[in-house]
């Protein structure tokens, strides 16, 4: 069985579909195809060493890297090619960064207002009722007021999430999101995704968080070398990979 | 001593002249919120125009802020007072240091903006970029405010140093602080004009200096 065929059902249907992805920086081929389609709800885990192209694939999901060529579709709608409006697509993807990014010069709910106002057009009221309940889904609403440096990385982390949570997305992707955490504050924002999660959520996360993964994850990809080795559920990734390679990287962890 | 008061602070003199200087500050202080304004708001336009990388238009603004930046301002005012009118294009003295002093202070302005721009991380265009914002909302609402604050210490210095040299206008006849005392020591064959302009500048010049001080500490410490 190839892993392609695993992959959860037909791309038409799928609510994120990654389509013979190709991507380049100069001479190094990062991506040398790739084939993924998310179902919605469903939590997609990407795991591989550095440098196998998983946050490439990530980036290309949203555009942040343009593709050399490929697809991505969000609800069978294309993210590149002529007469798409990137800014309206991007409405329906968050983004969750390894760094946070959020605005310094803005409250946590500056933060979470901004597109609201300017992309969704909002008015101040209605974005800050709307920013607040974000805020409040990732227990934050009593930090509303602070500005980024009064906040601690995981709390800047979970208005960062809800930053991305209050547009609405159809889909949410993560890139390493608790990698420049302390590791005290990594727990506050697993159980933020888990939330994020069991409201019907369709996430892809690259992330190192194994025993995460592996409790809360539908699926598990590797990757490795700009392609994916091998997909399948956790349990089976965790506990009887199949190919050499996922062993060889798990054991790393494991051991 | 006596020599000396009578030189620089002869009371008949300054009694006569304060008036005069008085309304040469009103001249310099007018004229030194138009170049501020005008100056900022031009070189952070031209640096926000920068930021959309579009080659040739690029080119041009760098070229203007090089060659605003090497000339000496008083070259400048000297060739538009008394070139422009060879071609026909004759402006007031008043006008001619506005203009002159506006687009020096641009030229700086921009550069300053500029590299408040670049030095803005990269993350937070892609935040923005990613909530659907486009290019210039980005620009405008996420990039150009940190970048702003990063460079206002700068900025303030230059701004008194360009607004200072608003004294160069006497060499055109512009009636600001300068240009008044030095009428009047003419007139009186006595210093105590300038003495009393030394103090003009001081009086606007001083809480300039010191708010921008100021603003150096208040911008550091947060440390956005």
């Amino acid at each position: 069985m190839s892993a392609r065929t695993i992959n959860g059902g037909p791309p038409s249907t799928a609510t994120l579909s990654v389509r013979a992805l190709h991507k380049s920086f100069g001479s190094i081929e990062v991506l040398k195809g790739i084939d993924l389609h998310l179902q919605r709800s469903e939590m997609v885990f990407v795991l591989g060493p550095s440098g196998s192209g998983k946050s490439t694939m990530l980036r290309c999901c949203n555009l942040l890297e343009e593709p050399d060529s490929g697809a991505i579709l969000i609800e069978g709608d294309k993210l590149t090619g002529p007469g798409v409006n990137l800014n309206k697509m991007r409405q329906r993807i968050g983004m969750v960064f390894q760094s946070f990014n959020l605005y310094p010069h803005l409250t946590a709910l500056g933060n979470v207002m901004l597109a609201l106002r300017r992309v969704l057009k909002m008015s101040r009221d209605q974005a800050e009722a709307v920013a607040m309940t974000a805020l409040d889904d990732v227990g934050l609403s009593n930090r509303a007021g602070h500005y980024p440096s009064q906040l601690s990385g995981g709390q800047q982390q979970r208005v960062a999430i809800a930053r991305a949570l209050a547009l609405k997305p159809t889909v949410m992707l993560f890139d390493e999101p608790t990698s420049a955490l302390d590791p005290e504050l990594v727990g506050d924002v697993l159980d933020v995704m888990r939330d994020v999660k069991e409201k019907g959520m369709t996430m892809l996360v690259v992330s190192h968080e194994m025993k995460f993964a592996r409790d809360a994850a539908d699926r598990v990809v590797f990757m490795d070398g700009g392609v994916i080795v091998e997909q399948g559920p956790p349990e089976q990734i965790f506990g009887a990979p199949t190919q050499d390679r996922t062993r060889a990287f798990l054991s790393r962890f494991n051991g | 001593m006596g020599v000396f008061l009578d030189q620089f602070l002869n009371q008949t003199v300054l009694a006569k002249y304060t008036p005069l200087i008085l309304k040469g500050a009103g001249v310099t202080v007018i004229l030194s919120i138009m170049i501020v304004l005008a100056g900022i708001a031009l070189g952070a336009l031209l640096a926000c125009l920068r930021a959309y990388r579009i080659k040739p238009l690029s080119f041009l603004i760098v070229v203007f802020a090089d060659v605003m930046r090497a000339l000496p301002p008083l070259v400048l005012i000297l060739l538009v007072y008394f070139g422009l009118p060879n071609l026909g294009v004759v402006l007031s003295s008043f006008t001619v240091l506005f203009l002159v002093l506006s687009l020096v202070l641009a030229a700086f302005a921009e550069e300053i903006v500029w590299a408040g721009i670049t030095s803005t991380p990269k993350g937070q265009w892609e935040a923005a970029r990613s909530t659907g914002l486009g290019f210039t909302q980005t620009l405008g609402f996420v990039v150009l405010p940190q970048a702003v604050r990063m460079v206002i210490p700068p900025l303030t210095n230059r701004a008194i140093a360009i607004t200072k040299m608003t004294a160069l206008g006497m060499v055109i006849g512009v009636p600001d602080i300068l240009g008044q005392a030095t009428t009047a020591q003419s007139f009186s064959a006595n210093a105590s004009p300038l003495t009393l302009a030394a103090v003009a500048y001081i009086v606007i010049f001083l809480p300039l200096v010191i708010a921008s001080r100021w603003l150096e500490q208040r911008f550091t410490q947060k440390g956005h």
